[in-house]
């Protein structure tokens, strides 16, 4: 089957079987290894991308079908213009991710908890993000990061110098 | 009250609590994890597994799978026997393991046979069609029926029994005598269940076998990649040089990393025989069901104590299941590894501690879960133990504690069971915890809702445990001495590359490794870019795991910095213009004893030294060292939990957790917070949710995320952290690890938390994971007694 | 992990996907969040042949009050529900229930006429649909039905939808002023199946005796059940800590759970009187009643 999606802004065409999930599509036919798959059960999270700007989804547990004709981002998505979203900077900031394998997800729950509730309080991100495991962190310093990325996007401070994303 | 571990003095960068280098990689989904890893040509390896728990293998029908548009080939115990590749050897040295069913199945899931095709789906596909004809036959589960010896497990090793190995350390007799004469005594079965590290990203590999060169690639999810590359040359015959084992970013490790599994084996053996790369990754089902678990000890604790409540004898007797192979990578002269560290922080006048160990149908193991070795499984025992101990005599749980802990004087600590304890407060560390928790106000708290019938608890647990793994006298895996090493070079322009034979999965290194470095070397941390994991270009080490990175490495890290100063130095006298020995080094600069503006930077050193290298020595400046630990370090710490129990669903509910960890030189406070969270969260699953159970018929009932519960943001309490610092005397920075103490330290707490809410019901014990059920019905049972 | 090989249709429009289902019949899944659906197929538990896919049909992507109902379209997610303003204050229940389905991620894929529709015996909307005298709309070739709750949960899995047929929408009537209700629900951990769950909906007279309620229980045998035993203990009655004891025990003797690794017989069965007696006396509390502790 041919299908039209658009992901993190750029328009991609391509022939799928039915049965193609997601999470294989981003990863390897379009090369976005971000989107991380730890689970068979739909329960760890580490593939949640967001489908039109708000709609968290956990992509092993959608076909690539079903992507036709939408819009998807992935955390590869997330930083514009060599800046970093300021929730990437924010779990930067508040050492919010240790093995790195949760965080694409982590980040994108938290992308779609903003969307549609700016100023969360503590207990409403643990809600938001219950979907999302971690066996790092313990989730304390995620949710600190989370409270950090609100605070910004509400009042973004003056644009200090980019600190420099490329390692 | 205090979250967090604050920094040491004004130091360059040790003690920083610098921003992680590795992260911008992560955040923006540019790691490189095992699975992200595609090769021109690559095939797919899809394993079958069996139903049963034990079953002779009657016969294997390949035609239906090879049908599979895509199937490449299929690969039995057979096939693999024909290239000597039936069975590998464990780490341990007690015992081999089978790669793929020979002439038996020995637990539920076990490897059978794999499907190498073109995609993913058709190696499912074409897994689904093996078709196995099995004869099911009887599974042993439970290891004091395995002991019986009824039905013999294993008819491939030479004695037929179920019992693998004893092992003993103390002294029997006068622990024997001393337990027999004491005032007071308890004598308590202490288990701790089957469990599993689970880390996010499931084990996997990609073989790429290069017929041109000659050279077997092994990318592959290794906390241990020059051990790995040792192995596979040992048990294939492939010489080392041609083998190049590397270890990409890893999704989390916990110890679930270092075993080798069936999945490997078959697909190098694949690549070698295709000559096409071949990756496996596992599914989570996989990795709950035959990937190394964790624990399964049944411990019998005993202590004795005089009257007023000073301990004078320890005695454990352990029954261990380690599952179908005993695979457990423990130091060959360690097959309990460290677990005479059961006499805990307490001084014993006299201690003894054996156990047997047993195959049972189940998968196989047994180290694993960030358990330095077995470590958590004695703290938990003497823990509970003094727990128990302190009910008894009617003393409080702190009171007993602070009565029996090894005393500061007395440090460096022969314990009664053979290690050297290298540095500990015990007593401050503990008075800390209970100021800062508010001790005596929550005991009067507890009292007025005691007369209300209400259920609360506080729960101690002050461990010590033995990490960094270890002395060459003493440690050796399959033969290699457990040092670890550091190598660095330092570039004309004051950068620098560190490479070492760890390899972190999570703990920072690319950060914590520079600071040392930096510290050590007066160079900005920034500009020192830190390598793991490649076993062409990282010098041999035996990887990270037990908490031995910064005790081993760590050390290799600051004596190659060190050496680096002196030939450094000897740069920077002739820069200066002075006879070596009146040059110093202070303020991260070289200076001229007594002329201290007569000084020059590493950076001008370095630039020197390939550009204008002092007469007679060598251009350049780079350093390796390889460190053999003199001893252990002993982290420790206090732990205190805080718990309301509502007895009508049997919920436990953590009001507060506060951990003070002593793990000596902090090198980065919020790496150690980090570690210390993830592991309290660790601990606290294992205390309340996690299992691997499986039941009377042998089947496995914790299969996969649905049933092998993993807590949530919502489910994990708030953690509360502190520190003490007692350096380690005999590391070159004083430090001592921690990843692990978390895990080591939390479970006791969160258990005799409970179990002191419990005590008004007369309840005395319950095993983990103290489910609600299970603290529902012991609140039940106690009403109607 | 990867679904056996299936055909896949995307309706465009109501009738095309009755048509596809009509001519497929049994060896059609409706695809609309999936959420139960695709895990199944991923481990091969579930393989259909076909997959009808409607998350095209916008037009049932609503939450609607009308009518002296709450209507919620097929494709209306949990999480639209979960996010709509004032429905804490109007439908208490529907709230409570929609913040515990699953998990948050799932919630805003899985529909709630999906999840009775998968009818899983400790799925948690049958429960709160049966407490709260709810209605489905089934259409197929033979016309538009509307089957009431106590009717459309069949069998573990099994509904009243046979095949070539849609589920369009669940009717939650609206309640009469003066009700309150709660969903309380016991799991090991949030995206865990319910261990037990129980939904009460209490409607007080003028002269604050029990005029009307519902009361349902979870995870408590092939279906959810509703604790009729218990309405009959509440009607009419003055409400006190003892009649909430004795709706509970109600609950205790009508539950029939199955022992899993969720819990024993005995303990879900506890449970299930335990949280009707939680749930009553959350509802009847936040109605201002007094003295239920």
């Amino acid at each position: 089957m041919k299908i039209s999606v658009r992901v993190n802004g750029k328009q991609y065409q391509r022939e799928v079987e039915p049965r193609t999930l997601l999470a294989y599509f981003l990863r390897e036919s379009l090369g976005l290894t971000g989107t991380h798959v730890g689970c068979d059960t739909s329960s760890c999270g580490c593939c949640v991308v967001v489908f039109d700007g708000d709609r968290a989804v956990k992509s092993c547990t959608a076909f690539a079908v079903q992507a036709d004709g939408h819009e998807i981002t992935t955390v590869e998505g997330l930083a514009q213009g060599g800046k970093l979203h300021p929730l990437q900077q924010a779990f930067w900031d508040c050492h919010g991710l240790q093995c790195g394998f949760c965080t694409p997800g982590m980040l994108m729950s938290s992308y779609a908890l903003l969307a549609h509730q700016p100023s969360p309080s503590e207990t409403q991100i643990r809600e938001a993000l219950a979907g999302n495991l971690c066996r790092c962190t313990g989730y304390q310093n995620i949710v600190k990061a989370v409270q950090q990325a609100a605070g910004e996007l509400q009042q973004p401070a003056p644009a200090p110098e980019p600190e420099p994303v490329a390692s | 009250m205090s979250t967090t571990i604050e920094p040491e003095s004004e130091k360059h960068a040790l003690g920083q609590r610098m921003k992680r280098k590795e992260d911008p990689r992560f955040l923006q989904g540019r790691g490189r994890y095992l699975d992200d890893i595609t090769l021109p040509g690559m095939l797919y390896l899809a394993l079958v597994h069996s139903p049963y728990p034990h079953a002779k293998i009657v016969k294997i029908d390949k035609a239906a799978a090879l049908a599979v548009d895509g199937v490449v080939a299929v690969l039995t115990g057979e096939d693999l026997a024909a290239h000597g590749l039936a069975w590998i050897p464990t780490f341990h040295g007690y015992d081999k393991q089978m790669v793929l069913c020979v002439g038996k199945a020995l637990y539920q899931y076990q490897e059978v046979a794999g499907v190498i095709a073109t995609s993913r789906e058709a190696a499912l596909d074409g897994a689904e069609l093996v078709d196995v004809e099995y004869e099911p036959l009887d599974p042993v589960i439970d290891p004091f029926q395995a002991r019986e010896d009824k039905t013999i497990l294993r008819d491939d090793r030479e004695n037929k029994t179920n019992h693998i190995y004893h092992w003993e350390v103390g002294k029997r007799a006068e622990t024997d005598a001393a337990l027999a004469a004491a005032d007071v005594k308890i004598n308590e079965r202490v288990t701790f269940q089957r469990c599993h590290p689970a880390p996010l990203e499931p084990c996997g590999i990609v073989a790429d076998m290069n017929g041109a060169t000659g050279r077997l690639t092994l990318y592959l999810t290794s906390q241990a990649p020059h051990a790995h590359r040792t192995v596979v040359s040992l048990v294939t015959g492939i010489p080392e040089d041609k083998i190049h084992v590397v270890s990409p970013d890893i999704g989390g490790g916990f110890g679930n990393k270092v075993p080798v599994y069936p999945g490997y084996v078959v697909a190098a053996a694949a690549s070698v025989v295709l000559g096409v790369p071949v990756k496996w990754v596992e599914t989570r089902t996989e990795n709950l069901t035959c990937t190394g678990f964790a624990r399964d000890y049944h411990m019998d604790v005993e202590i004795g104590a005089t009257k007023d409540g000073r301990v004078t004898a320890l005695k454990v007797t352990t029954v261990a299941d380690h599952g179908a192979f005993d695979t457990a990578a423990d130091p060959t002269k360690y097959p309990a590894g460290l677990f005479g560290i059961v006499t805990g922080s307490y001084d014993f006048a006299t201690a003894f501690t054996e156990l047997d160990a047993y195959f049972t149908n189940k998968a196989p193991g047994g180290i694993a879960y960030r358990c330095s070795f077995r470590v958590t499984e004695a703290s938990f025992a003497i823990e509970r133990g003094m727990e128990m101990l302190a009910r008894k005599l009617g003393l409080d749980p702190a009171e007993l504690r602070l009565k029996n802990f090894v005393r500061k004087e007395q440090f460096p600590y022969p314990s009664p069971l053979g290690f050297v304890y290298d540095s500990g407060d015990y007593h401050t560390t503990l008075r800390k915890a209970l100021d800062l928790i508010g001790y005596d106000d929550l005991r009067k708290e507890q009292a007025e809702k005691r007369a209300r019938g209400e259920l609360m608890g506080i729960g101690i647990s002050t461990f010590t445990e033995a990490v960094g793994a270890g002395p060459s006298k003493h440690f050796d895996i399959m033969g290699i001495k457990m040092f670890d090493s550091a190598e660095i070079r330092v570039h004309p322009t004051g950068s620098a590359i560190l490479r070492a034979g760890t390899k972190s999965q999570g703990q920072g290194h690319e950060t914590t490794w520079a600071q040392i470095a930096a510290e050590e070397l007066g160079l900005d941390p920034q500009n020192i870019i830190v390598e793991e994991g490649d076993t062409d270009t990282a010098p041999y080490g035996l990887g990270t795991y037990a908490s031995r990175s910064t005790p081993t490495a760590g050390a290799a890290i600051a004596m190659a910095s060190r050496k680096i100063r002196e030939r450094a130095r000897k740069i920077a006298a002739h820069l200066l213009e002075a006879a070596e020995d009146d040059v110093e080094w202070a303020d991260y600069k070289f200076r001229v004893k007594g002329v201290p503006e007569n000084a020059v930077t590493m950076q001008e050193v370095a630039f020197a030294a390939y550009t204008n290298p002092a007469p007679n020595t060598e251009p350049g400046l780079e350093a390796t060292f390889y460190y053999d630990p003199p001893n252990l370090t002993f982290p420790y710490g206090a732990y205190v939990a805080v718990v309301d129990v509502d007895r009508e669903t049997g919920f436990v509910k953590v009001r507060r957790f506060l951990a003070i960890d002593d793990c000596g030189t902090v090198i980065n406070p919020m790496v150690v917070e980090g570690q210390i969270h993830g592991g309290l969260t660790e601990g606290f699953a294992i205390a309340f949710m996690q299992e691997i159970r499986y039941d009377e018929s042998g089947n496995n009932l914790n299969t996969n995320f649905t049933e092998y519960l993993v807590p949530t943001s919502l489910e994990t309490p708030r953690w509360e952290t502190a520190s003490t610092v007692t350096p380690s005397p005999h590391h070159p920075i004083g430090a001592k690890g921690v990843g692990e103490s978390p895990n080591v330290g939390s479970p006791a707490a969160f258990v005799n938390a409970v179990m002191d809410a419990l005590a008004p019901l007369g309840v005395t014990h319950l095993d983990m994971p103290l489910t609600r059920e299970k603290v529902w019905r012991a609140c039940r049972e106690a009403a109607t007694a | 992990m990867f679904p056996a090989p299936f055909d896949y249709h995307r309706a465009g429009s109501l009738d095309e996907a009755l048509a596809l289902l009509a001519r497929y019949g049994g060896d059609a899944r409706v695809l609309a969040g999936g959420q139960s659906l695709i895990p199944a197929m991923r481990f091969r538990l579930a393989r259909p042949a076909v997959l009808v896919d409607i998350n095209r049909l916008d037009e049932l992507a609503y939450v609607r009050e009308t009518d002296g109902v709450l209507a919620v379209g097929a494709l209306a997610r949990d999480a639209a529900l979960e996010r709509m303003p004032r429905l804490a204050e109007a439908y208490p229940m529907l709230a409570q229930t929609s913040a515990v389905v699953a998990d948050p991620v799932v919630r805003q894929s899985g529909t709630v006429v999906g999840s009775l529709c998968h009818n899983d015996p400790a799925g948690d909307w049958a429960v709160t649909a049966l407490a709260g005298r709810a209605q489905i709309v089934v259409r197929g070739a033979s016309g538009t039905r509307t089957v009431a709750i106590d009717d459309f949960l069949v069998d573990s899995f099994a509904t009243a939808v046979g095949d070539g047929e849609i589920a369009l929408e669940v009717r939650f009537p609206t309640a009469p002023p003066r009700t309150w209700g709660s969903y309380q629900k016991i799991e090991r951990k949030v995206g865990d199946f319910a261990t037990a769950s129980a939904a009460a909906r209490v409607t007080l007279a003028a002269d604050g005796t029990i005029a009307g309620a519902g009361v349902a229980i979870g995870a408590a045998g092939p279906t959810a059940r509703r604790v009729a035993e218990a309405e009959q203990i509440l009607h009419g009655a003055k409400p006190t800590k003892e009649v909430i004891r004795a709706a509970a025990d109600a609950a205790r003797k009508k539950a029939d759970p199955a022992a899993d690794t969720r819990g024993s017989v005995e303990f879900k069965k506890d449970m299930a009187g335990v949280l009707v007696g939680r749930a009553l006396t959350a509802a009847l509390e936040h109605l201002g009643v007094e003295g239920l502790r």
